[in-house]
């Protein structure tokens, strides 16, 4: 078929019918001089190429966006991560943040949390509610979301290793409010492999962690329906320092890893693929990063269609959330990262992504102040309201540069799978150092070149004034722990301690074997075990992961 | 510090040092602390990078501690041709042990070295040795040399292999089987694995005429503590077969370390006596140069020889 | 012979962000220097004692998650109750330029914020180790 008649097809069909039920954002888009803006703009000439490799959004492989009208229907979800100290102020934060407009929850959690210790632990010395929450117990879960509709909001949960015990907390206060778990919407990172890799909140070997990915897949399948179960992540490996085709290449990889893990315990694709949805950087290369997104779509979905025989097109889509670059934010002159925030806003967008957070100005110094958060946010919603560029979808979808620059990006991310397959798969790679040695390598020539001056840093390499250094910066202190720690004395005094043993127990026997852990551990958290005394069950069959470093 | 090693951990390490920058200077040092130890049980643990061998060496310590014994352990790892640096990444195999008075860990570059072990790892197990620990365990980069090179020091050599590493025995060198005193196969859940088990019993049974002692082969999943107590018989078993049998394996070490220390002692001494008379110049210049050959050069150095050492 | 400097690379706390202390034991590898990579998930503990026993000149602490005042200063308290006061600490990471007097007044004799290229910590540690024979 012809693009335009493809074109024609598309407008009546996958376009016509979604806009029939989702009506967009306005009757008609237009131009400053009153021209009509189309919802997608093709190719005037018949390129052979396009419609395998490029495609109408909404339809396979997605290359332009998973969705038929994407902003012109809804913007991306302006979702900022936050959360720090205790649950009483985080609460407070995430109030503030829904009333200045904010569409999403995110939450973040401190060290001790994500990997699995509480505040009373020795290895919690220090870090108690500095990067993000502590959460100990079910207590705190209900604090951090006291007054806020757990129906009717849709949170996102930055947790790992830990992410059954905290998805179970978020279901066991859900029920308290009146929700059952099919009303919830959210998502858990819940991303092991990325761990190992680049992130570091790890806590049990490999095998075990899979294991308890794919029972959160399974129980989520059939209870908690709306929820994303996991946001496969680049983010990070991006921030350890790879370059544009590393960050895809290796989270696709992943992706494949989880895969295989669920199909291998029995899972049918099309049941939990749907609900994997991704998490990317936005990093200062606008026109690299919009080819980025371009490509790692156009890959997974014909990964998922012709590896994974996906029927549902809802398997083959790639749906991502972005945050714009921590590592590119400057401690010096930090004003100047309100402008990368905004470049990197522009990428996201003109990338296709599903929701965005943008980061806060002072934040390669410390946790945000709230005016910073303000900043922030309204650079995405300057963006979405001010700038155009939501009123077509994929605009800069011709540009010979961009197109190029997809082709490429998506030619080499193949090229690593490929070699990731040769080697064993993810797991194996990572244990082999592989993946680690690639980003390293990267990351030190990128720090060469910048030391060289060949890679300017505006305000570091150039252009440097000499500063006072910053005052108002947010300080999180150490009565946090001490209040923390009597939390818990407090709730472990009150509970029945015969029936969290109990409980914690009957975890570690299923953990021995091999049935879902997660309706255990819900139990165990509605009586008031502490996530340390969970993970610690777990740990007794588990086992430690100890990290195999390449350098 | 455990009240059975003569030095506090500070003095020992600094010890160390003294032997690793001060070649000359070390000799002295040890002339006096030496004191030779035969209970000291000496395993040198060597293979391919990636072996495992590390994990492996935190499994024996632990082992050892829970029996109460005091553990030394040297790690070498190699060091940069061109910058002379090194990373040395062991320890993070073994950071249980960080907080341990009973465990003393040293990691140390090969600095030049060709071989497997750097050029003070003698020196400084025989300091350890002469310290009084129980247990010492030397760990080398395991390419080179190095697995002739921990056989001169240690009574129990393991060699770790992985399955699939593509190290087909076979293409290991000659000789491995003079070294290895012990097999480990670490990783053993991996694919491929029977193979490399059957191909080192193959070899084990060809050569086993010629063996004093014939190598078990042992299969363990370090990470996973699977096989440890395993392997831990099989040095106990090793320990028992030298008490009783082992006076021929020892006087053996003895001599071959000797040989060791005087080979590289003769021969930094003649190079030196060939720089200083300028006679080495010389002969590399003309090799260069096109003017000579090595052979030639060989026949210059014998008269030399013949002249200086007058025989 | 070779009187190499070592220094000891850690990441004290839960912190897993390693780009940075791998970027640094890299280029100090590079400029010549011996250097002990700890890895994650240190004790202050473990981090005294392994610089002990490796009888190190300098010890490098990288710490992002806002808890350097309580971890750094710890380390430098162990190594002297351990009579090893003369092993030089310096520190790095997201570490603001107001916590740094308190961290030299502990004992941290220098912390390098993000964006210090390596010419500058290289240098600082060839010009202060200690020079014994």
């Amino acid at each position: 078929m012809s693009i335009s008649a493809e074109f024609a097809k598309w407008k009546e069909g996958a376009y016509g019918k979604t806009v029939a039920k989702f009506p967009e954002r306005k009757q008609v888009f237009k131009t400053s001089f009153n021209e009509e803006i189309a919802p997608v703009y093709v190719p005037g000439f018949e390129d052979p190429q396009y419609l395998e490799t490029r495609g109408l959004p909404g339809l396979y492989p997605f290359t332009r966006g998973v969705q038929s009208t994407m902003y012109r229907g809804k913007f991306w979800t302006m979702r900022q991560y936050a959360g720090f100290g205790t649950a009483e102020e985080s609460n407070k934060r995430y109030k503030y943040l829904l009333g200045a407009g904010q569409t999403g929850l995110s939450v973040a959690f401190d060290l001790p949390t994500q990997i699995g210790y509480d505040s009373d632990h020795p290895m919690s010395d220090g870090e108690v509610g500095k990067v993000g929450v502590a959460i100990d117990s079910l207590k705190d879960m209900e604090i951090l979301f006291d007054g806020i509709p757990l129906g009717e909001v849709s949170t996102s949960m930055t947790i790992n290793s830990t992410a059954g015990v905290l998805l179970a907390m978020y279901i066991a206060v859900a029920e308290k409010q009146g929700f059952t778990p099919d009303k919830l919407n959210g998502t858990i990172q819940n991303d092991i492999l990325k761990e190992y890799i680049a992130r570091g909140t790890y806590r049990f070997p490999p095998k075990p962690s899979m294991r308890l990915i794919t029972d959160i897949f399974e129980y989520c399948a059939k209870n908690v329906t709306k929820w994303n179960t996991i946001s496969i992540s680049g983010y990070h490996i991006r921030e350890a320092g790879s370059n544009a085709v590393q960050e895809v290449a290796f989270t696709i990889a992943d992706g494949i890893a989880y895969a295989d893990a669920a199909i291998k315990a029995g899972m049918d694709i099309d049941v939990f693929a749907p609900r994997l949805s991704f998490f990317f950087n936005a990093h200062n290369n606008l026109l690299e990063e919009v080819a980025k997104f371009r490509a790692a779509r156009r890959l997974w979905a014909e990964i998922m269609k012709n590896r994974f025989n996906a029927k549902d097109v809802k398997s083959q889509m790639l749906r991502f959330h972005t945050q714009t670059a921590g590592c590119t934010l400057t401690a010096q002159q930090p004003d100047n990262n309100i402008v990368r925030v905004t470049m990197q806003t522009l990428a996201a967008t003109l990338g296709g992504t599903q929701s965005l957070h943008t980061n806060s100005r002072d934040e390669a110094l410390a946790l945000p102040t709230e005016d910073s958060v303000r900043i922030a946010l309204r650079t995405q919603q300057i963006v979405a309201y001010e700038s155009g560029i939501a009123d077509t979808i994929d605009p800069l979808a011709g540009s010979y540069f961009v197109e190029a620059l997809t082709d490429s990006i998506y030619a080499k991310a193949k090229k690593y799978i490929e070699r990731i397959d040769e080697l064993g798969g993810m797991v194996e790679a990572i244990e082999k150092g592989f993946v680690q040695q690639e980003i390293q390598d990267s990351a030190y020539t990128y720090q060469l070149e910048v030391e060289r001056g060949e890679q300017i840093v505006v305000g570091v390499n150039k252009f440097q004034v000499k500063e006072l250094p910053p005052s108002n910066l947010l300080k999180v202190d150490r009565s946090i722990q001490v209040s923390q720690i009597a939390k818990i004395n407090a709730v472990k005094a009150s509970r029945d301690n015969e029936l969290v043993a109990r409980k914690l127990a009957e975890i570690k026997a299923a953990a021995q074997g091999t049935e879902n852990l997660m309706p255990k551990i819900l139990e165990a958290v509605k009586v008031y075990a502490t996530l340390g005394e969970i993970t610690g069950t777990m740990q007794e069959v588990f086992g430690e992961h100890k990290e195999s470093v390449v350098l | 510090m455990d009240n059975k090693i003569a030095f506090d951990f500070r003095s020992l390490a600094k010890l160390i040092t003294k032997i690793e920058n001060d070649r000359k200077g070390s000799e002295e040092i040890l002339l006096n602390l030496y004191k030779e130890n035969s209970e000291t049980v000496v395993i040198g643990i060597t293979g391919p990078p990636g072996a495992g061998k590390s994990s492996l060496t935190d499994r024996i310590i632990k082992e050892y501690r829970n029996l109460g014994k005091t553990v030394g352990v040297v790690a070498v790892d190699p060091s940069s041709p061109f910058t002379g640096g090194a990373i040395l990444g062991d320890r993070i195999r073994m950071c249980d042990h960080s907080t341990d008075p009973g465990v003393f860990i040293r990691s140390m570059g090969s600095r030049g070295s060709l071989g497997g072990l750097a050029p003070a790892t003698i020196d400084v197990l025989n300091l350890m040795k002469s310290a009084g620990f129980d247990v010492l365990i030397v760990e080398t980069v395991g390419v080179g040399q190095s697995e002739i090179d921990v056989m001169s020091i240690a009574d129990t050599v393991l060699l770790v292999l992985v399955p699939g590493m593509g190290d087909d025995v076979q293409a290991l060198k000659a000789g491995i089987m003079e070294i290895a005193d012990i097999f480990v196969v670490n990783k053993a859940d991996k694919d491929g694995k029977e193979r490399l088990v059957a191909e080192i019993n193959m070899i084990v049974q060809l050569n086993r005429h010629r063996l004093l002692w014939e190598p078990p082969v042992v299969e363990t999943v370090a990470t996973e503590n699977k096989g440890t107590s395993v392997l831990m018989d099989r040095i106990y078993d090793r320990g028992a077969w030298l008490k009783n049998n082992g006076m021929q394996v020892k006087k053996d070490k003895i001599i071959n370390q000797f040989k060791h220390m005087a080979l590289d002692r003769i021969g930094a001494n003649i190079l030196a006596i060939l720089n200083d008379s300028g006679m080495f110049t010389r002969w590399t210049e003309d090799l260069v140069n096109g003017k000579s050959n090595p052979y030639y050069a060989m026949k210059e150095l014998d008269e030399n020889i013949k002249i200086k050492w007058g025989k | 012979m070779s009187q190499k400097i070592r220094v000891l690379i850690a990441k004290p706390g839960l912190d897993g962000h390693d780009r940075g202390a791998k970027f640094v034991a890299r280029a100090l590898r590079d400029a010549g220097m011996e250097v002990i990579y700890t890895g994650l998930r240190q004790t202050p503990e473990a981090i005294a004692n392994a610089a002990i026993q490796e009888d190190v000149d300098a010890v490098g602490l990288s710490i992002l998650s806002g808890a350097h005042n309580t971890l750094l200063p710890k380390v430098v308290e162990i190594l002297k109750s351990k009579g090893a006061e003369d092993i030089l600490v310096f520190g790095g990471g997201v570490i603001p330029e107001s916590d740094i007097p308190f961290l030299k007044g502990q004992g941290i004799k220098a912390v390098f914020t993000p964006g210090t290229p390596s010419e500058e910590f290289i240098k600082f540690i060839k010009e202060n180790v200690r020079k014994d024979g």
